[in-house]
């Protein structure tokens, strides 16, 4: 049962980082695209900022040094990234159940990270984790852990229930919509029964943890406890192959896009792209494009098929 | 209202409209528009054109595609549609917004959080047809189906939709039902975008099948590049129009004016949307009077497109805005100026300066800039002597949303106007957060069929419902009122919009730009600038 489980976590691990990688780099490899941002973009000036100005509303704006106002970005991503910020302004209805979802993951991921460093030093310090370190650790991680999976589970289920009675959800809700949230239901249902009901005299988490680090064949994990961490396992292999990849995505959506003010100037690297995205060939069909397949962007936007035709 | 429409009813057979909207299901407006019993019913299609063009969508056409006479023809169009669809996501055809599209194709959580953001959706009373999401959700499912060639197993995770002609010919005429603002995308969570996903189709429908707004493209893109203005203008005709504009202005003003054409070297390269020459002449006489008095070196250009700053091409062609967006820049090198600054046009602003940006290279890529910021530099920087005393009336800004939500150049033209106008409200949101005018993305110059009925009981509702809010404490025919509409095709939708509900005649309600209310309160100029006529 223990090599099951340690493979089922190393497979799903190993899946949703490189899912989650090609996702990236496929996003990453795709042409500069012409501007498309929208306003306020944070890392502007923060006099700007503030009404959302951008270095357009400066006289001989090419002329001034622009400043890149880092805090200003993170200022509103870190709110964005933890606290769902954008849903909490425009639809508050849905962040009452999206924001414990998304942040009972993010405490179940830190429980994992706490859990993964315990571990390492349980194993090569182990007269450190003896003490009250250890002890603080164990508590630590139970409360994340526990925390985590209980407002992920408490979201979902919210979720769920607001996707199969809300009018305005109902129209756009597929079957997959569905399924995802009770695959999430499911798996940390589970866990937590699995958790719950281990009994006595079983491995404690730590000790698993520890197991799969050194791949112990001998540690017995409780039947039902494997089931919720397979799930899990399953899960995390499962998410970067859907649109729930947005975490991926939306890094591109907003630093790629809406927040993307790069000026293009003489002599850049961003005209060195369009010198060479203006030699593509493109090969649409109406006849006012001309294009043919063989001629490139180039071509197409500097013909005029009708300079000289009469009104 | 119509039953509640659902996404594979866009499949369809049959031409019957799937939306129906009447007065009562619109969203409720203020005094003095509040009754929907009084307010214009709509004029229905007629017959012959139910009879010879697509119209399944609803109550309006915007687009007139003729319809297929045989199944041949029908197969043979969805064919080219789904070319197109696969050429949208390819770098070769589209990498213009290649990355763009395909994340906003791949993430959205369909939250529903945009529908609340879209003046299109409220002012229908909540239309299902007009949800930022309907449109996007059916391209996304055809993204999966046929661009990604996705079996069962992604019909169940994506949702699946039957492609047939009648999706195709009612998705041609939804991309022509949002008005390209983004303002749902402001406020996406993921940071998906509806505003784009319509964008993308139209250009699909152009650039693919020649399917396009006839006013944007025939007699838009087109008649600019054939003749050098959408307005039909050649050079020599604009050269006379402005010539006669100068001596008006001359009159009016009490100060010499005369505009300056081709001028090698000069400082700046102002280029108008033409259509102000036709129908505000007083907007380029503002500027003419405002840059001489201010001792600029400026000039404005005869070359073919150079005197017209439209570039209707950013609403649904890449080919036709790139063509006109080097056309522009073009006339700026050939006559050595240091920059281009935009006059008093929202699309043009964004198209020339942001989106083009990533277009223009080398000795091309000239500077520009907005007209709001050499204004406020000149109004602020004391180059005109100026009596706020002569505006003093309410005046309201609108903030055309491809100056404001897409440039971010919203203070400008707020220094100036808080500067001259002493009795200056803004309208609530405002800034980046404003309502479009309900004529962005082609809307102010489509008036086919019964189009303008649509705009203006439903694009236009929204701004309308801030323009009444805004003046509710002078609500007296006897007090004018002033819209301060920085951009041509703002001023159109709201001289139409204003016109259709008789508010210039019932409650002295009159719409202008920025560079009238300038010259009316500056004090080397004859007083009464603003004439307080309806034209």
């Amino acid at each position: 049962m223990s090599v099951l489980v340690y493979l089922a976590l190393y497979a799903g691990a190993a899946v949703f980082v490189a899912a989650s990688l090609v996702r990236a780099w496929m996003y990453a490899r795709a042409p500069l695209h012409l501007r498309w941002e929208l306003y306020p973009v944070p890392h502007e000036d923060p006099a700007k900022v503030k009404h959302g100005g951008s270095y357009f509303e400066d006289k001989d704006w090419w002329t001034h040094k622009r400043a890149y106002n880092l805090a200003g970005e993170l200022g509103v991503m870190v709110p964005e990234m933890l606290f769902l910020k954008a849903l909490h302004e425009f639809n508050r209805k849905l962040w009452y159940r999206s924001f414990p979802f998304h942040f009972g993951l993010y405490l179940l991921i830190g429980a994992c990270g706490l859990l993964l460093l315990a571990a390492l030093l349980g194993l090569f310090a182990p007269t450190l984790m003896a003490g009250a370190l250890g002890m603080a650790f164990h508590w630590l991680y139970t409360v994340v852990g526990v925390a985590g999976v209980a407002l992920a589970l408490v979201g979902a289920v919210g979720l769920l229930h607001r996707r199969l009675t809300d009018e305005d959800l109902k129209t756009y809700t597929t079957a997959g919509d569905i399924f995802n949230l009770l695959f999430f239901i499911v798996s940390f249902g589970v866990l937590c029964a699995g958790f719950l009901l281990r009994g006595p005299g079983g491995p404690g988490v730590l000790a698993m943890v520890q197991g799969l680090l050194t791949f112990n064949k001998t540690l017995e994990v409780p039947g039902l406890l494997a089931v919720g961490i397979v799930l899990c396992a399953l899960l995390a292999a499962y998410i970067p192959l859907t649109h729930m990849s947005h975490f991926v995505g939306k890094y591109f959506t907003y630093h790629d896009v809406r927040w993307n003010d790069q000026v293009n100037l003489r002599g850049s690297k961003i005209e060195a792209k369009l010198v060479e995205y203006l030699t593509y060939k493109p090969t649409w069909s109406a006849p006012h494009v001309t294009a043919d397949g063989k001629r490139t962007w180039a071509d197409v936007a500097t013909t005029n098929p009708w300079e000289g035709a009469k009104k | 209202m119509t039953d509640k429409i659902k996404l594979t009813d866009m499949s369809l057979p049959g031409r019957k409209p799937l939306a129906h909207v009447e007065n009562k299901d619109l969203m409720p407006l203020p005094y003095p528009l509040e009754s929907p019993e009084k307010d214009h019913g709509w004029t229905a299609l007629t017959e012959k054109v139910m009879g010879a063009v697509e119209c399944g969508l609803d109550d309006t056409c915007a687009l007139n595609i003729p319809q297929p006479k045989t199944k041949e023809e029908e197969d043979e169009l969805v064919k080219k549609f789904l070319a197109g669809l696969d050429k949208l996501f390819t770098k070769e055809n589209n990498w213009t917004f290649l990355q763009p599209l395909v994340l906003s194709m791949e993430h959205c959580a369909k939250c529903q959080t945009c529908s609340d953001a879209c003046h299109i959706y409220e002012a229908s009373g909540g239309n299902e047809l007009y949800r930022p999401t309907f449109r996007s959700e059916i391209v996304r499912r055809l993204y999966f189906k046929s661009v990604k060639h996705g079996g069962v197993l992604s019909a169940w995770q994506h949702g699946d939709i039957e492609i047939n002609w009648p999706l195709v010919a009612r998705l041609a005429e939804l991309a022509y039902r949002c008005n390209l603002c983004r303002r749902c995308a402001q406020t996406c969570p993921i940071g998906a975008d509806n505003g784009l996903v319509a964008h993308e189709l139209r250009k699909l429908f152009s650039m693919e099948l020649g399917i396009s707004a006839k006013e944007c493209h025939d007699n838009g893109s087109v008649l600019q590049l054939k003749v050098g203005s959408s307005t039909g203008m050649s050079s020599l005709v604009v050269k006379d129009n402005i010539e006669f504009i100068d001596e008006d202005m001359t009159e009016k003003t009490g100060i010499k004016v005369e505009t300056p054409w081709d001028v090698e070297g000069a400082d700046v390269l102002l280029i108008h949307n033409a259509g102000e020459i036709m129908a505000w002449p007083e907007n380029p006489g503002a500027f003419a009077v405002i840059l001489n008095a201010a001792g600029i070196k400026w000039t404005l250009s005869s070359e073919l497109a150079g005197y017209d700053s439209i570039n209707y091409g950013l609403w649904y062609d890449d080919a036709q805005f790139a063509r006109v967006a080097i056309k522009h820049a073009q006339a700026a090198k050939n006559l050595g100026v240091k920059k281009i600054v935009l006059g008093e046009c929202g699309h043009a602003h964004k198209a020339l300066s942001v989106i083009a940006d990533r277009v223009l290279t080398g000795d091309l890529n000239i500077p520009r800039e907005s007209s709001m910021t050499l204004l406020r530099d000149i109004v602020m920087n004391g180059r005109l002597k100026l009596d706020p005393s002569r505006n003093d009336f309410p005046v309201t800004l609108h903030d055309p949303c491809n100056m404001v939500r897409l440039m971010g150049v919203v203070e400008p033209q707020r220094e100036v106007i808080r500067k001259i106008c002493p009795q200056f409200r803004e309208m609530w949101p405002h800034g980046v957060d404003n309502y479009c005018c309900g004529g962005g993305s082609g809307f102010a110059i489509m008036s086919g069929n019964n189009f303008q009925d649509w705009r203006f009981h439903v694009s236009g509702r929204k701004k309308m419902e801030q323009v009444l809010n805004a003046f509710s404490d002078c609500m007296d025919p006897s007090i004018h009122k002033y819209i301060c509409a920085p951009c041509s095709n703002c001023k159109g939708q709201f001289r139409d919009m204003l016109a259709y509900y008789d508010m210039w005649a019932k409650q002295s309600i009159l719409y202008g730009g920025l560079v009238e209310l300038i010259v009316n309160c500056m004090v080397d100029a004859k007083p009464g600038f603003i004439d307080w006529e309806w034209h």
